[in-house]
């Protein structure tokens, strides 16, 4: 590791390190009562006690996997549809309105419906995750595809390819940076999904860990599960970033 | 692909902009024969790049015809190679990516890599053949768009000023570069240039295309070019052509107004 990404990430840790001091400062003051507001130290032992009873690795396991399930259905759909959309003015005259109505729809919204048809399983909290990476992915897609500079598509006419090379070889790869920043922002909007679908109806999960917290009165637990998710967001973006710069370079 | 001829008869192009029509060309005849290098020349705005677009397939006429080797261009004709105007090189490809992009379907593996190195050290960019468009000066991005075109080895090759934004040493060599690899290839060449200069260095004939005021253009005027290629740039005989064609294009030269 070179010093200057050294030096980045210790600028990073500045403000989390900060909030952490006013964190401190704020409970020992007694602005709040411990119950509004417990010491980082309690939520640390908060922590320790969740792993030591082994349920903090069964919220983060299944919420991971609830996320990661559906944004790569969720994604791979944006992908398809949005690509269709891009590519084809009669595709994106008879699809996009639809999509763009159904956009408009809450995410909460879709939680009884999807109760109603998918019972209370995984499969209702995945959907709702696949909607919410859906949209940025088809989003960003479409319109990458429908911008790309029509001097770049006329050089690969004049040279011979059309359809699927000429798809592969210059639409696909001239849209690639907006449609990597697509699956961020799909993954983000994932994991904003997942909360919503845990806190109405579930027994396990990061999201289920807030409303239980709220309910058993443990403002410990709550501010963990908040850091829990602030964390997991931040990893799994960090890692689609690094997995797609590996893909651009290559 | 040996060389092949190019034959436009009649050729009408409009194009319609908010409504209104707008004839940029209209009556234009030109025969370029296999292996003839023929330059077009003229005022900015009268319809060259449109010609050239046309001849390549990458347009249709409103009117006329367009012949490869005696049969209808095609859309996108695969015996043309197009060198536009800008580079338009696929920027996250490397130059040697670029130039790949230009070969023929059936050429593959280690031929492929031959080819590709031959022709990047034929523009003089075997140095450069990892870099990124952006990494290189806008002038080797018009030599490796060159070298994509060549790589293609074209019945016709079709040139929209292609030296136009290269510095003024790096043009010569280019032009230098250009009569060599087309005596090799007998290539049919058809080079759009604002340079009348270049025009007689390199043609066999000039096509002057022009148009009447506010009119569509069409071929005002064809010359052959005396003198065998590859030519001597002091060539004391081409003065007299040099001003006459500067003339026709507005340019008051000392010789041409003289009595
Ligand atoms: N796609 C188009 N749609 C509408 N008008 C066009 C189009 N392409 C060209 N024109 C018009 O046709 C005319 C000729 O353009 P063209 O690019 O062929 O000129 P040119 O001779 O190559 O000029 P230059 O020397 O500056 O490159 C211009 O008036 C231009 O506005
Ligand atoms: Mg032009």
């Amino acid at each position: 590791m070179t010093v200057p990404h050294i030096g980045r990430i210790a600028a990073g840790a500045l403000l989390p390190a900060a909030i952490l001091v006013v964190w401190q400062l704020a409970a020992s003051a007694g602005i709040y009562s411990a119950a509004q507001l417990p010491p980082p130290g309690e939520v640390l032992s908060a922590l320790g006690e969740l792993v030591r009873r082994g349920e903090l690795w069964h919220h983060l396991a299944i919420s991971t996997q609830r996320v990661l399930i559906g944004f790569a259905a969720g994604s791979a759909l944006g992908l398809t549809l949005g690509g269709l959309v891009g590519l084809s003015r009669a595709a994106s005259a008879v699809i996009s309105p639809t999509v763009q109505a159904i956009r408009a729809v809450p995410s909460l919204a879709w939680v009884p419906l999807l109760l109603l048809w998918l019972g209370i399983g995984e499969t209702p909290k995945i959907v709702l995750v696949a909607i919410g990476a859906f949209f940025p992915v088809y989003t960003t897609v479409s319109a990458a595809l429908a911008h790309i500079d029509p001097h770049l598509i006329e050089v690969g006419r004049a040279y011979g390819r059309r359809g699927l090379p000429l798809l592969a070889t210059v639409l696909f790869p001239a849209a690639t940076p907006a449609i990597l920043s697509g699956l961020r922002l799909g993954l983000a909007q994932g994991w904003l999904f997942l909360v919503a679908a845990e806190l109405i109806a579930s027994s396990m999960g990061l999201g289920f860990l807030l409303i239980d917290s709220q309910n058993t009165g443990r403002t410990d637990v709550m501010l963990l599960a908040i850091i829990l998710l602030a964390v997991l967001g931040k990893l799994s973006d960090t890692l689609l970033g690094v997995v797609s710069k590996r893909a651009v370079t290559v | 692909m040996s060389a092949v001829p190019l034959k436009i008869s009649g050729v009408a192009k409009e194009f319609t902009a908010s409504g209104r029509r707008h004839a940029v060309l209209a009556g234009v005849d030109l025969e370029v024969a296999a292996g003839e290098v023929v330059a077009l020349l003229g005022p900015s705005g009268c319809g060259k790049s449109t010609l050239l677009r046309l001849a390549g397939g990458l347009d249709t006429p409103t009117a006329g015809s367009v012949l490869v080797d005696g049969e209808p261009v095609r859309e996108f004709e695969p015996r043309c190679a197009v060198v536009f105007q800008e580079p338009r090189l696929l920027p996250w490809r490397t130059l040697a990516r670029n130039v790949a992009f230009g070969l023929p379907r059936d050429v593959t593996g280690d031929r492929a890599r031959d080819e590709v190195a031959h022709w990047l050290s034929v523009v003089g960019l075997a140095d450069f053949a990892r870099h990124r468009p952006r990494q290189v000066s806008g002038g080797m991005a018009q030599r490796a768009a060159l070298a994509r075109a060549l790589a293609r080895r074209p019945g016709v090759l079709l040139l929209d000023e292609p030296f136009a934004a290269l510095d003024a040493l790096t043009r010569l060599r280019m032009q230098d570069l250009l009569a060599d690899v087309q005596r090799e290839a007998g290539t049919t060449v058809l080079l759009v240039t604002h340079d009348v200069d270049e025009a007689l260095h390199l043609a066999d004939r000039i096509v002057l295309l022009g148009a009447s005021p506010d009119g569509p253009a069409s071929v005002r005027l064809v010359l052959d070019v005396p003198g065998a290629l590859p030519r001597d740039r002091g060539d004391a005989g081409l003065a007299a052509l040099r001003s006459s064609l500067l003339g026709e294009l507005g340019v008051r030269t000392p010789a041409a107004v003289a009595p």
